[in-house]
C-alpha cells in the first residue's frame, strides 16, 4: 500500500458505482458506505487525511465527514490492530460466556480489551449485540462472525490469523459465518 | 407443526439462488401484482391480511400504506429497515442470508402498491456480508427482469439498492435511519412531520421491518383473508421470533401466532427446554427493550390463563404484569442469573447508543449504567434502587423517540419483579461477590 491517500482504481469503480444509486445532488447519501471502503483502503482506521479525500470525492464538508465518521461505532478514528475482534459483550452472549472469551483472549495475547498487540497484529474491542444472539458467544473480525465460540476455537482463529497476517476489513470478500 | 410462510424453504438447497427460489414458486407475488392487480388493491389485501409490523411496535402495514401522501411529480421511497440491532434479535438476518430473493421480491411488489420506483435496504454495517449476498440477488433479478425498467414488460419500473450502516442501534429508528440514509448522524427527527409525509430527501417514504415487507407475497398470494385465518383475533399470521439465552435449541423459529409460551420453551419443535435441565427463571420476550417477567408471569398471566404468543396476550395485565411481543426477541434466562448483572449489560447497552439529543436519554441512560455498575461491584448504597426507579420515570415519556422509553422499562421491570436480588446485592454484597453469576463455555 502506497501512503498516498488515493483510491485505486477498483475502489474508485465501487465509489462511483455506490455514487450512483442516490437521486443527482444526493451524493451525500453515500457517505457511509465510502467509509467503509476508505477504512479498508487506507490501513483500517479513518486518518484526517482520509476523511478530508472522502470529504472531496463527495463534493461536502470536510466537519461533514469528520461528524458522522465520530458517530458510528465500526469507524476506527485511531489505528487499530490488522485484526480487530470485536467480542460481543450484551445479554444473550453474556449469559453464554462472552466474559470467558474476553478473558481468555485477553490471556492469550497479553493485552487488555480496547488494547492492541505489540506486534499490531490484534486489537481486542468489546461491543453490542452483533445480531448472533442464538450462537452466542460470538466475536466478529473484519466481515466474518464467528459463533458458538469455544477456548479451542478462539485459539485456532487467532492462529489462523496470525499466520495469515493480513487485514481484516468490513468489506472483505472471503467472509466466513456459521449460521 | 403450525404454519409456515417465510423461511419453509430455508433448508433447500441453493434456495438463495434465483432459479431455485422460483422453482419454489419465488416471484409468484411480483407476475400476479404487476399483471392482474392495480396497486390499490395490493393495499387492500394487505389491509384485510391484519399484518401489523414485524420490526416492533406492531402498527398495522396496510394503515401505513394508506397514509402515504401521494403529491403529483413527487418521488415516493420505500425504505426496508435492515437495521436490526434490538438485543436478542437476529431473524431479519436468519431470512435474508438463507433466503435473500424473499426480501427482494417483497421489496418489488410492496413498491408496486405503494408506487415508489426507487428502493432502499438499509442494512446495519456488521452485516456487511449479508449485504453482498443481497446485492447477489438483487443482480439475478435484474437479470431476469424483476428489476429495472419495465418490470415483466409492464409500465412500472423499480431500482433496488441495499445501503449499509456504520453500526449504531439508533438508526433503526425510522427517522435515525433516513437521516443515516442521507449521510448523516443518526438523528431522530421530531416528529410530526411523519415519514409518510416527508421521509428520504423530504419525499412521502414508507419504512418496513425486513419481515413485514417478505410477508407482504404470501398475502399477495393466499389473499388477505386467507392470511387473516391464521393467528388468534388481531394478531394475525406468522411470526419470525429469535430464541437465545439458556434453552437447549436457540435459532429462528417461524410460529403460528397465538402459540403458547409455555409450548414455545418446553416443546422439542421449538427452544426444546432449558439447558441442563435446570428451571427457568425469566424471559424478555420482544428484544432487549420490553419488560422482562418472572418464569411464573411469562407462562401464565395474572389470572392464572396460559400465555400465547399473541401481541395481546403478552401485554395483557399492562405493565405491572405483562410484557410486549416486540421485535419478537425471545431471551430466555435460567435460575442461575442475575437479573441484576442482566440489566447492567441492557443499561450499559441503551447508555451507548444513545445519540445524546435529548439530555433525559443522554444522562439518565448514564446515570442508570453507573448506578448498576456499582451495585454490581458491590458498592451499592441504601437509597440505589429508589435512584434508579427515579430515574427511569424521568426518562419516560420525555425524550423524543423510543429509545429512551426502551432504556427506562427493563429498568423498572427488573426492578418490579426482582426487587429482592438488588436488596441482596446492595445488603448482602460479599455474598453475592461470590456466586457465579455467568456461564462459563468451558462447564457447560
Ligand atoms: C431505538 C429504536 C430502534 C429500532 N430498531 C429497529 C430495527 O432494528 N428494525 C426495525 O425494523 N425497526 C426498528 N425500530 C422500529 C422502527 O422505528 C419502525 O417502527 C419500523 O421500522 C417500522 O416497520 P414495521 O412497521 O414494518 O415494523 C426501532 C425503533 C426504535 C425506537
Ligand atoms: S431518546 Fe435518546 S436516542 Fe432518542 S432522540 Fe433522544 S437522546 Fe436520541
Ligand atoms: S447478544 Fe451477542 S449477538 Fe446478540
Amino acid at each position: 500500500m502506497s501512503n498516498e491517500i488515493k483510491f485505486n482504481e477498483e475502489a474508485m469503480a465501487t465509489v462511483n458505482k455506490i455514487i450512483a444509486r442516490y437521486p443527482q445532488g444526493k451524493q451525500k447519501s453515500a457517505l457511509l458506505p465510502i467509509l467503509h471502503v476508505a477504512q479498508a483502503e487506507f490501513g483500517g482506521w479513518l486518518s484526517p487525511e482520509t476523511m478530508d479525500y472522502v470529504a472531496s470525492i463527495l463534493n461536502i464538508k470536510p466537519i461533514e465527514v469528520y461528524e458522522v465518521a465520530s458517530f458510528y461505532s465500526m469507524f476506527n478514528l485511531k489505528p487499530v490492530g490488522k485484526c480487530l475482534l470485536e467480542v460481543c459483550r450484551t445479554s444473550s452472549c453474556w449469559v453464554r460466556g462472552a466474559e470467558d472469551v474476553v478473558k481468555h483472549i485477553e490471556k492469550r495475547l497479553g493485552i487488555k480489551e480496547g488494547e492492541t498487540t505489540k506486534d499490531g497484529m490484534f486489537t481486542l474491542k468489546t461491543v453490542e449485540c452483533l445480531g448472533s444472539c442464538g450462537t452466542a458467544p460470538m466475536l466478529q473480525c473484519g466481515a466474518s462472525f464467528h459463533e458458538n465460540l469455544t477456548m479451542e476455537k478462539v485459539d485456532a482463529l487467532l492462529d489462523e490469523y496470525r499466520a495469515a497476517g493480513k487485514l481484516r476489513s468490513y468489506t472483505d470478500m472471503d467472509y466466513k459465518n456459521t449460521l | 407443526m403450525g404454519k409456515k410462510l417465510l423461511i419453509h424453504n430455508d433448508n433447500v438447497p441453493n434456495i438463495h439462488t434465483l432459479q431455485v427460489y422460483r422453482e419454489h414458486g419465488g416471484y409468484a407475488s411480483v407476475e400476479k401484482a404487476l399483471k392482474s392487480m392495480t396497486p390499490n388493491d395490493v393495499v387492500e389485501e394487505v389491509k384485510k391480511s391484519g399484518l401489523r409490523g414485524r420490526g416492533g411496535a406492531g402498527f398495522p402495514t396496510g394503515m401505513k400504506w394508506s397514509f402515504l401522501a401521494k403529491p403529483e411529480g413527487v418521488p415516493r421511497y420505500l425504505v426496508c429497515n435492515a437495521d436490526e440491532s434490538e438485543p436478542g434479535t437476529f431473524k431479519d438476518r436468519y431470512l435474508m442470508e438463507k433466503v435473500p430473493h424473499a426480501l427482494v421480491e417483497g421489496m418489488i411488489t410492496s413498491s408496486y402498491a405503494l408506487g415508489a420506483n426507487t428502493a432502499y435496504i438499509y442494512i446495519r454495517g456488521e452485516y456487511f456480508y449479508v449485504s453482498r449476498i443481497l446485492e447477489k440477488a438483487i443482480e439475478e433479478a435484474y437479470a431476469a427482469g424483476y428489476l429495472g425498467k419495465n418490470i415483466l414488460g409492464t409500465n412500472y419500473s423499480l431500482d433496488l439498492y441495499v445501503q449499509v450502516g456504520g453500526g449504531a442501534y439508533i438508526c433503526g429508528e425510522e427517522t435515525a435511519l433516513l437521516e443515516s440514509l442521507e449521510g448523516k448522524r443518526g438523528n431522530p427527527r421530531i416528529k410530526p412531520p411523519f415519514p409518510a409525509i416527508a421521509g428520504l430527501y423530504g419525499c412521502p417514504t414508507v419504512v418496513n421491518n425486513v419481515e413485514t415487507i417478505a410477508a407482504v407475497c404470501p398475502i399477495v398470494m393466499m389473499g388477505g383473508d386467507e392470511y387473516a385465518k391464521i393467528g388468534v383475533g388481531r394478531s394475525t399470521g406468522t411470526k419470525l421470533i429469535s430464541a437465545s439465552g439458556h434453552i437447549n435449541k436457540p435459532g429462528v423459529y417461524e410460529i403460528e401466532l397465538g402459540l403458547p409460551v409455555e409450548e414455545f420453551i418446553y416443546s422439542d419443535e421449538y427452544c426444546g427446554g432449558i439447558i441442563n435441565g435446570r428451571k427457568l427463571k425469566a424471559v424478555i420476550a420482544g428484544g432487549s427493550s420490553v419488560p422482562i417477567l418472572p418464569a411464573e408471569l411469562i407462562l401464565k398471566n395474572d389470572k392464572g390463563e396460559p400465555r400465547l404468543m399473541t401481541y395481546e396476550s403478552l401485554s395483557e395485565g399492562g405493565f405491572a404484569t405483562g410484557t410486549m411481543l416486540g421485535s419478537g426477541g425471545f431471551m430466555v434466562y435460567d435460575e442461575t442469573t442475575s437479573i441484576v448483572k442482566n440489566l447492567y449489560t441492557l443499561a450499559r447497552f441503551y447508555h451507548h447508543e444513545s445519540c445524546g439529543q435529548c439530555s433525559p436519554c443522554r444522562e439518565g441512560t448514564g446515570w442508570m449504567e453507573k448506578v448498576l455498575h456499582r451495585i454490581v461491584e458491590g458498592h451499592g448504597k441504601p437509597g440505589d434502587i429508589d435512584l434508579l426507579w427515579d430515574i427511569q420515570k424521568k426518562i419516560e415519556g420525555n425524550t423524543i423517540c423510543p429509545l429512551g422509553d426502551a432504556a427506562a422499562w427493563p429498568v423498572a421491570s427488573a426492578i418490579r419483579h426482582f426487587r429482592h436480588e438488588f436488596e441482596e446485592y446492595i445488603n448482602n454484597p460479599g455474598k453475592i461477590k461470590d456466586v457465579k453469576h455467568y456461564y462459563s463455555t468451558q462447564s457447560a
